[in-house]
């Protein structure tokens, strides 16, 4: 049925409940347990990669960079151990994107959105910055009470605060001043930045990095991945209902009972839940929800609820894991008494692995067969082929040799194709008439204009295929290219 | 419907009162922070308004507080290209033609600025290839008017070729048949006389000895013994297998019968000296070059 809405009716937001929300802060509790300590792990790799990775030297030879992993915008180079890329092979990191892209629908297969939960650089931060701001202002109990109390601040609150704020800062410093480490010579740059030398644009990119780590993980937090994260949205297309996400387990812990009445109630021998409605998953929930809701948007599975109901359980002396990795395929079963099955391996995760491995493997293999010399042909447009006072063609065609070694090599030309044809490349005047040689710098390109000039008589066709083989006179490397020699 | 307390009884949740078929949206309030950055963002975009260039006006527009325009900000990037290519610029200017081609550094910068040059100037005749056309040279072959080695490209380049400058290539091809020199026949003899110079088939029953006695009296003083041209004059030799004008019967039967005289501008004065040896090097490197 359609009602009809009367315009008139609709002069203020008080008649609909307010369409929008006040921030509930949330003070998410201190817990330890599995699932903390994996967070613990993996934080301190992820930020210790992060901010040490610039210092790691590589020795590539001299007048080359000396840092592990350089993005070098101004030559177009990327440095990364022994991989040197160039623009060109950009595809690389292409290769990369879809291997990521199909891990994180592994991940997600597997054990739901985990990615969100230990491994996104917004978790990530936002976790460390609310361990500083445990560490300074106290646990959940605590902190609530300061941010609520309405008494003037004493000097003991005010220096908590901007202690804690300072640590803020410093650490979104340092994570802006990371990343622009990763765009120039780190030592260099580092001495430079303390001198006030560097580049403005590196202040600059400091400044906004900065900004932004401060804001994202100390003020905007759960905010983030719930109203501006497309990946919440986009999880739900790619999990199914094999996937291990966090679930209490109604199944075990209904109907919630309090200790003391659940003792009563299973000495008469009545069924009770495991849940004592502790809320104690509410308290350290970094996203503010109540996992036994069920599955929720706001959710990023990262299992600290888990821990938080595990302490519980075992001072109770309940079995643990009444919240835990798992899916409503094994509630129904329990509660059916079938045992519950884990199905990891499924044609879908099958899949995304052949998927890695197919891709990975390309890229693998062209990254040990990439050659580090290459040549690329490219005919002249305009005019496509020239005749000449003698009768004979002569096709012009711009040649760019690339050497991706770090230093230099001679270069010899040997061109393939029309019948009794003479080559002259603009500019060299080689000692072997027919095989030009030219010297190309280190991880140079060069560009040249090579002249293929044959009797009309002896090539009659119209088209005739070209070969052209640029070898490496000291290393017996060889690169070809094909193209054609045209008749006018 | 405008209860206040609407509430879905499945989800526990408010709703907006709005109801289609039934079926009531649920309110799922945006954060206040959201309102907040999305007026941030109007405001933003009146300071937009006030110092940059916005509103159209009837023939000019807001000029904004920062004075900004694009087109003064191209005008200082291409200043400051200009400064920044000064020195090879320069370098360009001091080096010899022979020694500009000797150094692949200076030959590639050349060959680059020349590209571009070309195509501004020369493209219009030569085409942009520098293929040429009928009565505009091809640049890419070894037939050369007025000489294809650096300095004769450089000169024809600086003063043209009957461009009317003090220095410029002159001679031409002269209109034997208007002018009356020669008589319709005569032209058809001399014409397929000059087929025959480069292998070329001839008409039937025509008279090669009064060709040869024709082109003699005529055509020597410029196209030189056997007709193997002259640059001095910029007259083409007539024995290859590349013809300006072109080879049939008919176009040699209008060449010397018309005359010839194309014009090559004089560029000296047009373009600075380092841009003119671009070109030069660039149209020598083309691969005709001598």
């Amino acid at each position: 049925m359609n009602t009809a809405v009367n315009p008139n009716e609709l002069t203020s937001d008080d008649d609909y409940g307010p369409l929008y929300a006040a921030h509930k802060k949330v003070y998410p509790q201190r817990v330890s347990g599995t699932f903390r300590r994996i967070k613990w792990g993996l934080m301190a790799l992820c930020l210790g990669v992060y901010y040490f990775l610039p210092f790691v030297r590589w020795n590539r030879g001299l007048g080359a960079p000396s840092q592990a992993v350089l993005i070098d915008l101004p030559n177009s180079r990327f440095y990364f151990f022994f991989i040197e890329l160039w623009p060109q092979e950009v595809y690389y990191f292409t290769g990369l994107l879809i291997v990521a892209a199909v891990a994180l629908f592994l991940m997600n297969s597997i054990g739901g959105r985990i990615w969100c939960g230990y491994l996104c650089p917004q978790t990530v931060w936002t976790d460390l910055f609310y361990a500083v701001e445990r560490l300074i202002e106290g646990d959940r109990r605590e902190r609530m009470k300061k941010d609520a109390s309405s008494d003037p601040m004493k000097l003991e609150r005010i220096s908590e605060i901007v202690l804690k704020h300072s640590i803020w800062l410093l650490i979104a410093w340092w994570t802006g001043g990371a990343w622009v480490l990763y765009f120039n010579d780190a030592p260099t740059l580092v001495k430079e930045l303390v001198t006030f030398q560097a580049p403005m644009i590196a202040y600059i990119w400091i400044g906004i990095l900065t900004a932004t780590t401060y804001v994202l993980a100390g003020y905007m937090r759960e905010q983030v991945c719930t109203y501006m994260c497309p990946w919440p949205r986009i999880q739900a297309a790619l999990t199914d209902e094999w996937a291990l996400n966090v679930t209490y387990r109604y199944d075990r812990g209904e109907k919630r009972t309090s200790v003391k009445k659940a003792a009563e109630l299973r000495a008469l021998g009545e069924q009770v839940g495991d849940c004592v409605d502790c809320y104690q998953c509410v308290a350290v929930c970094p996203t503010g929800i109540d996992i036994r809701n069920g599955p929720q948007l706001e959710c990023i599975q990262c299992g600290l609820c888990i821990d938080a109901c595990d302490t519980v359980m075992k001072k109770i002396g309940r079995p643990t894991r009444l919240i835990a990795y798992d899916n409503d395929i094994n509630i129904h079963r329990r509660q059916e008494g079938r045992p519950p099955i884990y199905r990891i391996v499924r044609p879908r995760t099958i899949i995304y692995n052949l998927v890695i491995a197919a891709v990975g493997g390309i890229m693998l293999y062209a990254l040990l067969t990439r050659s580090l010399l290459d040549v690329n042909v490219l005919h002249d447009r305009n005019p496509i082929a020239v005749k000449l006072s003698d009768g004979s063609i002569r096709n012009a065609y711009t040649v760019r040799l690339l050497n991706k070694r770090g230093f230099d090599r001679v270069i010899a030309i040997d061109v393939d194709g029309p019948v009794n044809a003479k080559v002259h490349v603009v500019g060299v005047d080689s000692v072997t008439p027919d095989r030009p040689m030219i010297v190309i710098g280190r991880d140079q390109t060069a560009e040249l204009r090579l002249l293929v000039t044959a009797p009309a008589e002896l090539n009659p066709e119209k088209s005739t295929p070209v070969r052209f083989h640029v070898t490496d006179i000291g290393l017996g490397e060889v690169a070809t290219a094909t193209d054609n020699f045209v008749a006018p | 419907m405008t209860d206040h307390s609407d509430i879905d009884h499945v989800s526990g949740k408010s709703t907006t009162g709005h109801e289609w078929d039934g079926i009531k949206e649920l309110n799922t309030p945006l954060p206040r922070w959201w309102l907040t950055t999305f007026y941030l963002t109007i405001i933003w975009a009146v300071g937009y308004w006030i110092v940059y260039p916005a509103w159209p006006l009837i023939t000019t527009n807001t000029p904004g507080l920062l004075g900004y325009s694009t087109r003064a900000s191209v005008a200082v990037e291409l200043a400051n290209l200009e400064a920044a290519r000064g020195e090879k610029m320069a370098a360009l200017a001091k080096a010899s033609l022979a020694d500009i081609e000797k150094d692949p550094a200076l030959l590639a910068l050349a060959r680059a600025k020349g590209r571009t040059v070309f195509g501004d100037n020369c493209a219009p005749c030569h085409g942009s290839g520098g293929a040429g056309a009928k009565g505009y040279p091809n640049l890419n072959d070894d037939d050369w008017l007025w000489g294809g080695t650096l300095d004769q490209i450089m000169q024809t380049i600086q003063y043209g070729a009957r461009s009317g400058h003090a220095k410029t290539h002159e001679g031409q091809m002269l209109a034997f048949g208007k002018d009356g020199v020669l008589k319709p026949d005569e032209i058809v003899t001399v014409a397929n006389y000059v087929r025959s110079l480069s292998g070329l088939p001839t008409r039937q029953g025509y008279d090669a000895a009064k060709g040869e006695k024709i082109f003699t009296e005529n055509c020597v003083a410029c196209h030189g013994e056997g007709g193997k041209g002259n640059q001095e004059m910029g007259a083409p030799n007539l024995t290859d297998k590349i013809w300006l004008y072109g080879p049939d019967e008919a176009t040699l039967i209008e060449t010397i019968s018309q005359g010839r005289s194309g014009v090559m501008p004089a560029w000296e004065g047009r373009l600075d000296p380092a841009t003119l040896k671009a070109m030069a090097v660039y149209v020598h490197s083309l691969g005709g070059g001598k």
